[in-house]
Order: C-alpha cells, then structure tokens, then sequence
C-alpha cells in the first residue's frame, strides 16, 4: 500500500507538467514583454502604426489589424469548408467513404504549414496577381491558405459535435417525414451548435496563431491593409522574421506582441472551453 | 420552379458534397504538385549525401537527422509525461478540480500558437538555461508542445478498456500498479501508439518553433547541444530564399512522404485499436 501511495504522488507530479508547463510559459513570455509594453503604455503599443524598431518606435497596430483581417477571410472560408464537410461525413456519407475521407481530412492537417505557405506563394499569388491585380501577396492569399490549414480544425470537432447528437433526434425527425437536408439543418445543426461554434473559435485561434504560411504569402508590409489585394504583416509573422536580428528593446518589443498574441489565444480558448462545456452539461455528461 | 423540400434536398445535397470534394481536390493538389515536381530530383544521393554551397547542390542527409534526432528526443521526453499524466487522471484520482485544472493546462497548451513555444523555447531552454540554440532546446520545445496530443489520445485509449479487465485484475490479487501496467495499458497500447505516432508528425511538420530554438546550422549535429536545422526549416528557407527549387521540391517530397506514411502507421494503429475493443 505504501508503495502505491509514492506511485501516486510521483504521477501526480508528472500530471502537474503541463499545468506547470503553461504557467512557466506564460511567466516567461510576460516577464520578457510586459517591460516595453510599460514603457510605451499599452495604449501606445497597440494603437500606434509605427513600428521603427531602430528609433525605439514600437506600436503594432497594423499587425493586429492583419491578423483580424486574414484571421476573418480564414474563417469565412474554413468555416463553410469545414462544416461543410463535416456534415457530408455525418450526414449524406455512406460508412465505406468515409473510412476514406476521415483520414485524407487528417492527412490535410498533418502537411506541414511550409508546405502550404509554399504551395501558395508559387501558385495561388501569381493567381491572384495576374488576375485580380495587386502584388498577389495579400491578405486574400493568405485567408485561403489558412481557410484550407483550419478546415481540419473545425471539421473533427464539428464532427465529434454532430456525433453527440442522440439518434432519436435525427431518427424522429426523419419519421416525421423531414428531408435528410431538413433533419440537418433544423435538428442536427440546431442540436450540436455549442460544439460547431467551439470548433469554428478553436479553428480561429489556429488562424491567429499560424506563423510560417502567412510570411509566405502575406507580404509582411508594415501598412495595414485597405483591401483585400494589400499584403499585410500578421502579429505572428512579425515575432518570425525579426526574432532572428532582434536585440535589446525589438527583442523585448517581438515578445511584447508575443504578450498580445498570447492574450488574443487565451481568451478564444477560455471562449471555446466554456462553450463545449455548456453542450457537456446539456447533453447530461458528467 | 417551385421550392419543394425535395429540391432542396437535392441543392443541398450537391452543395455539401462540392464543398467535401473541394477540400479533397486541395489535397489531392497538394501532395501531387510537390511530388511531382520533387520525386524527379529524389535519388539516393540526395538522401545520403551532405549539402554543397549552402543547399544548392548536394543532399539532406543532415537535415534528415537532425529532424530524428529532435523528433525522436521530443517524443521521448513527452511520451512518459504524457501517459503518466493519463494514468493519473483515468485510474489514480477522481474527478474533481484537480483533474479540470491538469485539463484545463492541457487543453491551454494544445491552444498555444507555435512561435509562442518557439519564443519561450528561445528564451528558456536556449538563453536561461543555457542550451544555446540546438537539438536539445528544440526538442524540449516540442516536447512541450505534442504534450496535449499524448494526454488526450491515451486519456480516451485507457478509457476505452472495458471495466471488467480492471476487475479481473483486482480479483487475482495484482495491486493498482500491476493492473495499470499489466492491463489496462497493454490493452490501451494500440490507442497510445495512436497519439504518439501522431505526435511525431505533429514534430516533423514544426517550424516555426524550430527555428528560434534548434538553428539553422548546416551541418551534421554530433551532439544534442548541435545546432540542427530539420527537414521543415530545410524545405522553407531553400524555397524562400530561392536556393535550389530543384531541392526544396526534393526536400518537400520527403516530408509529405514521411507524413504520409506516419498518417498511415497511425490510422492502422488507430484501426487495431478500434477492432480489439469491439
């Protein structure tokens, strides 16, 4: 008995890594950021566009906006992508197919993001610029490369979502004489929407947080965009490609927007917990 | 044309299944433009060989360990963290606001962008700790970062063993620690096999994280505290830099191959798992 009491407490300690993990992570990052987000108030950081490392200029403003911009044009497509698909594999999909289809949406978030940034910028810009104008690297791009990279995101959890679903729901439905398509959109959809929206907000926080596909196709300007053609610098793009000259106060300064990012994850995460846990509790699991 | 449910059904059916394949073309597109512009360019040599002239020439044999050698001690590290985590929360305590706060952490961490990781990895594992930018800092990150995807996929594989083995056990007399061992995660192997195969993806395809914490150096890494750039960084930094498209083409078939082949390990696990269960 004694020795199943230490066992226990050593996997309580290993259990505790990960909590203690995030805590160390965040200590880090804010101990590093947190000095020049004081240093030039927080209302300067973030509502400032100028960002002249070398003059001790930093307001990340344009970067936020970019962010907001290809992380919005992201979702609109991987959303409709997303769910879409995963209604197929619930829905209208013969068991066999989707034996097939499952593991190719896997497969799709296995590929690493370079490929993809890659994949982009030798096909999709030159697209966009010979076609719709502009240099091709634009927030467009980058909104459909990452629409692709969350659609495995938001469509296992959406899944999952319609998979919870009790039978009953779609199987009375159907004997009420509903459609297949009428049993979906207004029971099925209806029924598993806390989990589809906690997928679509996990699927934003994996747009917010991509960093090596936007440099590719986004164009890294430090202007804001003002259409869809304009390239534009997103928080995470700005941390990669300064980290590696960066010192003194721009170090600080690429935590700094580290600190924003940070914060911008955690509350869609916290967001999209409390929703899923809602459809927990609703559905009567403990 | 009148609306009828029916027809409804019918548009909704087309538009569904359109948007299901667009997403399969994508892929399909994907891996098809990459291999068949790089399978060409794969040869022996470049597998085995060194890099000449900054990547221009020559092969990835450094790159190819490097990315072994940080995958493989990122997986090593996380593994046991992660199924121990798992054993605790499924047999060694009850729910309560200790295991919602260990989730919780869990849950947070899966959330975490990875350039987060990369600048913590930067600036604990690589200034505070002093590992300066190598093979350990890396993996130490990643392990980090994989950890939530072990977590979970044991969690749901140790769930999944049915009660009556657990119960088995007790009447033979094991104590809690023989039954863990000997039953529950030998019947939940396949499962874990599960996450950590995926987990090994998740490690191959990271780059930004790499990047701030393992180099970019060239050259074969003879210990953990080299500097090594891995396959990932290899393939972004040829392409973006335009070094050799002949390569980075090359280099990119190599991973969707090794991707591709580790979907496949874990899907079969996966499968395994799934039979032995019903």
């Amino acid at each position: 008995m004694k020795q199943d009491r230490v066992i226990s407490l050593v996997l309580l300690a290993v259990a505790m890594s990960a909590i203690s993990g995030l805590a160390v992570i965040t200590a880090f990052i804010f101990k590093e950021g947190l000095p020049i987000i004081t240093k030039v108030g927080l209302g300067g950081f973030i509502l400032s566009s100028d960002w002249y490392p070398q003059e001790g200029e930093f307001g990340i403003l344009p970067m936020i906006v970019g962010s907001l911009a290809v992380t919005a044009g992201a979702m609109i497509i991987g959303a409709v992508l997303g769910l879409g698909c995963a209604i197929v594999l619930t829905q209208f999909c013969p068991p066999r197919l989707v034996a097939v289809l499952k593991p190719c949406i896997e497969l799709l978030a296995g590929i690493p993001s370079v490929v993809y940034g890659f994949i982009g910028v030798t096909i999709l810009v030159p697209f966009i610029r010979d076609h719709l104008g502009g240099p091709g690297l634009s927030v467009l791009a980058s909104s459909i490369v990452l629409g692709v990279m969350v659609v495995p995101t938001v469509t296992s959890i959406s899944v999952d979502a319609l998979r919870a679903v009790p039978r009953s729901y779609r199987e009375g439905s159907l004997a009420l004489g509903a459609t297949g398509w009428q049993t979906t959109h207004m029971v099925m959809l209806k029924a598993a929407r806390s989990g589809i929206a906690a997928a679509i907000i996990l699927g934003m926080g994996r747009a917010v947080g991509e960093t090596m596909a936007v440099i590719m196709v986004a164009g890294n300007t430090l202007e804001a965009p003002h259409s869809l053609l304009d390239p534009v610098r997103t928080l995470t793009s700005n941390i990669a490609l300064e980290m590696g000259y960066a010192a003194g106060d721009h170090r600080r300064a690429l935590f700094a927007t580290g600190v924003i990012l940070f914060v911008i994850i955690m509350i869609l995460n916290t967001i999209a917990l409390a929703v899923s846990r809602r459809r927990a509790g609703k559905a009567g699991r403990a | 044309m009148r609306i009828t449910p029916a027809r409804t059904q019918r548009a909704a059916a087309i538009v569904l299944w359109t948007l299901a394949a667009c997403t399969i073309g994508v892929l399909v597109f994907v891996v098809g433009f990459i291999l068949a512009r790089g399978l060409p360019h794969l040869t022996w040599g470049f597998l085995t060989e060194s890099p000449r002239s900054m990547g221009r020439e020559g092969g990835v044999l450094p790159m190819i360990v490097g990315t072994l050698w940080v995958t493989g001690l990122a997986v090593l590290i996380a593994a046991p963290i992660g199924v121990g985590t798992a054993v605790y929360l499924t047999e060694y305590t009850r729910e309560g606001r200790l295991t919602a706060v260990i989730r919780f952490g869990a849950d947070c961490l899966a959330g975490i962008p990875s350039i987060i990781f990369g600048l913590f990895g930067f600036v604990f594992f690589v200034i505070t700790l002093g590992l300066g930018l190598s093979v350990l800092s890396g993996a130490l990150t990643l392990a980090l970062m994989v950890l939530p995807t072990i977590i979970r996929t044991s969690e749901e594989a140790i769930r999944a063993v049915p009660r009556a083995y657990r119960d088995v056990s007790y009447g033979l007399g094991s104590t809690r620690w023989q039954m863990v061992t000997k039953v529950v995660l030998r019947s939940a192997l396949p499962g874990i096999g599960t996450g950590i195969v995926l987990a090994v993806g998740r490690s191959i395809s990271e780059t930004a994280a790499v990047m701030l914490t393992a180099g970019s150096a060239l050259g074969l890494p003879q210990s953990v505290f080299d500097s090594s750039r891995t396959m990932a960084l290899h393939f972004y930094i040829m392409s973006r830099e335009g070094i050799s498209m002949a390569n980075a083409y090359a280099t990119g078939s190599v991973l969707i191959l090794s991707i591709m082949a580790i979907n496949l390990a874990a899907y079969w696990l996966m499968r395994r798992f799934v039979a032995k269960a019903a």
